[in-house]
């Protein structure tokens, strides 16, 4: 049976959807938080070099990634907003934003707490800490620049070039440990594999993929109340039961 | 070596938990938070948009 994927790109139709979607992915994100944590903590062994301290890769690789990749998802609807004036993709771009910012932030944060016993230094101007930093200030200047024109559509046509723009800081940021000299080590997964410990491979996955999910179920929820502001003078959304009750 | 240095060492467990996982977990709880807010809100303006007009109606 085939699905009829442009039946999904309306409000309408996306908005139950979503609403019955999120309890899966929330669901899911925290039983794989439990697993990935346990197989990190419990399971993987001590790196010979770092000892203890090099366990914060469990979330800090996952949030780097989910930062990038969410940006790129984000400059993707942004895009697809922009072309064929599309109302759900913009309001998907606005509702990624504020996740891809935190998981950049988060990325950071932890990479300071990493750099400090390692490196004996919280942060230094690296090219990967910088394009990192530069990518934080795009998702934040993405969400200034939409929340400071009241015309939402004007407002999304504005915040989408910004992003696309952006997305040229993603390779930056991924091909800078083979460009320049850093500080910071290799990608720690490539395109021909890791070399990584079984263990820690899993550990690494497992929260990678709860990072996914909570990630899709915070976006979905944040869709739903974007869904709401904007198409609030529509009969549709009158009828709602969550409206009526 | 600052103090901070000297018990991170001694401690990295409880500086990777509390300082990496938790402040993770944190920022996820108030994310979640704030669109849970953000959800009740909204509902709020849109059914008392929807009482604001039904009482319109009513008076016309």
């Amino acid at each position: 049976m085939a699905i009829n994927w442009f039946k999904y790109s309306a409000p309408t139709t996306f908005y139950g959807l979503a609403g019955k979607l999120i309890p899966w992915f929330a669901l899911s994100a925290a039983i794989l938080f439990v697993i990935g944590l346990y197989i990190g903590f419990a399971v993987a062994p001590v790196d010979a070099q770092q000892g203890e301290f090099y366990r914060i890769i469990f979330i800090h690789v996952p949030t780097s990634i989910l930062s990038m990749f969410l940006y790129l998802v984000m400059a993707g609807y942004a895009a697809l907003g922009l072309v064929f004036n599309t109302r759900l993709s913009a309001m998907m771009a606005t509702a990624i934003a504020p996740t891809g910012a935190l998981f950049a932030f988060i990325s950071l944060w932890t990479g300071a707490l990493w750099g400090k016993p390692m490196w004996g230094a919280w942060w230094v101007w690296d090219a990967r800490l910088t394009s990192e930093l530069i990518l934080l200030f795009l998702y934040l200047g993405f969400i200034a620049l939409h929340a400071s024109i009241d015309d939402p559509r004007r407002a999304d046509r504005a915040s989408a070039l910004l992003a696309i723009v952006g997305s040229v800081n993603v390779p930056i940021i991924y091909f800078s440990v083979k460009w320049w000299n850093t500080l910071h080590q290799g990608s720690t997964i490539k395109f021909s594999g890791t070399s990584m410990h079984v263990a820690m491979q899993q550990a690494m996955f497992t929260v990678l993929l709860a990072c996914w999910l909570y990630a899709i179920a915070v976006v979905l929820a944040r869709v739903r109340s974007i869904i709401l502001e904007r198409e609030r003078d529509t009969v549709w959304i009158s009828e709602l039961p969550e409206v009526r009750s | 070596m600052s103090g901070l240095d000297i018990w991170m060492r001694e401690n990295p467990l409880a500086y990777i938990w509390l300082g990496s996982y938790g402040v993770a977990f944190l920022i996820f709880a108030v994310e979640i938070a704030m669109v849970r807010h953000r959800r009740k809100i909204t509902l709020q303006q849109v059914r008392l948009m929807r009482e604001a007009e039904d009482e319109a109606g009513d008076e016309s």
